[in-house]
């Protein structure tokens, strides 16, 4: 890479980082700091806003980098991704949506703990939930690693180190500072570039095979070195049936996984009632919807215009596809307009991580803070200082994040994210879902819903050959691994429902009848809603 | 004034037929568009007319019989949150609120249902069957990426179906239950204290 390229790149990030600490300073002046403001910016978006940041939430550096790279090296394996990225959304718009906003204030707890007895409940979810946020941190901070040493050259570790570490220090700025507020609109300028570019991109590809959506397969199909079997399933899932069984785990994570994603649930707090959380999820399918339809074109371009070898060679997990691409659609390597593009779409990937990041921080602290701190230190704690808990509780979330991002850097950003998808579909689903529709759930059984699904998910990933036992794992000297697939979700989720059902059978307590109506009533009326 | 429709209702509600209030603001926004479309069991053109002149209760989305309904009026007894956990018990045992559940769970048990056997299959036949999944259809394009789209297309269809069902069956009950579940819980605590 030539120093025009970084310059251009850092040049254009410096202003994307200088207009979102503007916004950050613009939105959180005069304002008080209450709860609602920090956590939900007061309620007040539009379902038009709130849709582009779900969605800027949502499209993260694994879509954009992962997932491209993953089609690109393995063609139809990576699209089997993104068909369930985004069948997700449907769980979330029939049986999670409208019922969080109705029955929640802050965080995912809320709805569990207004039927329970409070305090275990909320210890549970929000260490579940702090849990599902860090996993997915570390996912973006690879990505951030990994595109900065294409960004600025292969200069070594260090200034990889240091890219996660300063990502992790703006995160912390703009949601300490700024709050949902400052974070919502992060996300919607992120998501505004994020599809500009993406469909920039998508035509550029579309005019390079003259509009014909076949030949660029045939080009990618041949270029693959594969042949047909490029653009049918089975490439990275076909082998034996450890593969086999290893996809269908991530397939069920995928399609179960959104709707406990913490930063997504907060994200319907947002937005003044039920039904515009609705339209936000409306919304946010549609523009999701679009631009995964592109990744799949820039996905199968960048393996028929850079081709599989070149990817893998920039690197081996395939997250810089889409930058590769850019380059060569702009001109090759030596020419301005390459140069331009190159930094361009290396920019905006940043911003999508950085924003991204933002957006998770702010869920995370805010479970640190309303849940697990107001849980356990409830006597001391004024409303105002739970706000000045979540500032702090930012940081150290941040810090986490980024010991692991440093620890976990060679492994696909794609890959991470469904890991974090399997256990958000163990841990949060099973117990939301039973609170939600189920008359006798019981405290107990919520308590085992969340920890029957938490810990089985994390102990079949320290198990797992992703971090034992394997020359690609994260300590590939020791071999502890017993477990054969990569991703717990075929067998951790079907635990957490079970164990949430164990749990309530098995307690002497009758469930709360009054308390199952007020939750039914108010989560499909609206009645009470904060 | 006694509701005809089956929804809980409580007497001498002044914010019945008065000028429009915050709340009458909300019910406007929340259906004001697609009435072209509002099924059968409808009676009226303009719901916004009909909110401000005929009252909260009048508003016949929901043709049960009034008989059903629990006497949510007669609770002199009972004070506090005892009150307002007792209201939220006999608003979900009203017909009114059965017939939101109703129309919600109909409409997205068999729809969940349908779309995660779909997607189940899909991924289920593509890791178990790519010869099926390589067969060609046109050109290079194969079963596999029709199935792909058909997820997409599955997708889209169906949150379009959900948000038109919504809109349509639900929210304009949903919002007259809140809105007298809200008057209820009001009148509880304002008794209690």
């Amino acid at each position: 890479m030539t120093g025009n390229h970084q310059a251009l790149a850092l040049l254009l990030f410096s202003a994307f980082v200088a207009v979102t600490l503007g916004i950050t300073t613009w939105v959180s002046r005069n304002r008080h700091g209450s709860e609602e403001e920090f956590y939900v910016g007061g309620r007040l978006f539009s379902p038009m806003e709130n849709g582009f940041a779900i969605a800027g939430d949502y499209m993260s550096a694994a879509s954009f980098l992962g997932v491209t790279g993953l089609i690109a090296l393995f063609g139809y394996d990576g699209l089997l991704y993104v068909v369930g990225f985004l069948v997700a959304w449907l769980v979330v718009l029939f049986l999670v949506a409208e019922l969080v906003r109705n029955c929640g204030r802050f965080t995912l707890a809320d709805v569990v703990a207004a039927r329970m007895s409070e305090r275990p409940v909320r210890i549970a979810a929000g260490t579940s939930s702090v849990t599902v946020s860090v996993l997915y941190l570390v996912a973006q901070m690879v990505g951030a690693g990994s595109l900065v040493s294409l960004l600025l050259g292969n200069t070594g570790e260090a200034a990889r180190s240091w890219a996660v570490i300063g990502v992790g220090a703006l995160m912390v700025i703009y949601v300490s500072m700024g709050g949902m507020r400052a974070t919502t609109w992060i996300q919607i300028v992120k998501a505004v570039l994020l599809l500009a570019g993406t469909i920039a991109l998508t035509v550029l590809v579309l005019v390079r095979f003259h509009g014909d959506f076949d030949q660029l397969l045939r080009t990618a199909a041949e270029r693959s070195g594969h042949g047909g079997a490029f653009l049918a399933p089975g490439l990275k899932y076909g082998g034996d049936w450890t593969a086999r069984f290893d996809f269908m785990s991530l397939g069920l994570a995928l399609v179960l996984g959104t709707a406990g994603l913490p930063h997504i649930l907060s994200r319907f707090y947002t937005v003044p009632t039920a039904q515009a959380a609705r339209r936000s999820v409306v919304w946010s399918i549609g523009l999701i919807g679009g631009f995964y339809l592109m990744t799949i074109v820039l996905g199968f371009g960048a393996a028929a215009i850079v081709g599989p070898e070149a990817v893998r060679g920039s690197n081996a997990a395939g997250n810089t596809a889409v930058p590769l691409l850019a380059l060569d659609l702009g001109g090759g390597t030596d020419s301005t307009g390459g140069a331009v593009l190159f930094a361009v779409v290396g920019a905006i990937a940043f911003a999508t991580i950085l924003a991204v990041v933002a957006g998770i921080t702010l869920a995370s602290s805010a479970s640190v803070a309303h849940d697990l701190y107001a849980s356990l230190r409830r006597r001391q704690a004024k409303p105002r200082s739970e706000v000045a808990v979540a500032r702090v509780s930012a940081a150290g979330v941040g810090v986490v994040a980024i010991a692991l991002g440093l620890l976990a850097r060679d492994l696909n950003v794609a890959f991470l994210v469904g890991l974090a998808f399997a256990v958000a579909a163990s841990a949060n689903l099973p117990v939301l879902m039973y609170s939600l529709f189920w008359r006798g759930f019981t405290t107990r059984g919520a308590v085992w819903a969340v920890y029957g699904g938490l810990l089985p998910a994390l102990a079949l990933v320290v198990l797992s050959p992703v971090v034992s036992g394997s020359p690609d794992s994260l300590f590939p000297a020791v071999d502890f691994q017993y477990f054969p697939l990569e991703n717990p979700g075929l067998v951790s989720i079907p635990l957490g429902f079970v164990a949430g059902w164990l749990g309530t059978v098995t307690s002497a307590e009758v469930a709360d009848e009054a308390k199952h109506a007020e939750t039914e009533v108010r989560s499909l009326t609206g009645a009470g809603a904060a | 004034m006694q509701s005809s429709n089956g929804r809980v209702r409580v007497d001498g509600d002044g914010s019945d037929s008065g000028a429009p209030t915050p709340h009458a603001h909300e019910h406007h926004q929340g259906h004001g568009q697609a009435y072209a479309e509002v099924p059968g069991d409808v009676r009226y053109e303009d719901p916004w007319y009909d909110a401000l002149a005929s009252g909260w209760g009048e508003s016949a989305i929901m043709n049960t019989p009034a008989s059903e309904v629990p006497a949510a009026r007669r609770r002199e007894t009972a004070t506090g949150s005892d009150a307002a956990a007792q209201i939220y018990l006999e608003v979900q045992r009203s017909a009114a609120f059965q017939e939101v559940r109703g129309r919600y769970r109909r409409f997205v048990m068999p729809a969940a249902a349908g779309f995660f056997v779909w997607y189940v299959a899909y991924v289920v036949t593509a890791t178990t069957a790519p010869g099926l999944m390589a067969r060609p259809v046109a050109g290079a394009v194969n079963v596999a990426l029709l199935a792909g789209l058909g997820q997409f297309l599955s997708t889209f269809l169906l949150t379009w179906a959900y948000a038109r069902h919504a809109r349509l069956r639900r929210d304009r009950a949903a919002l007259e239950l809140r809105w007298d579940t809200q008057e209820l819980t009001r009148e509880a605590k304002g008794g209690a204290s």
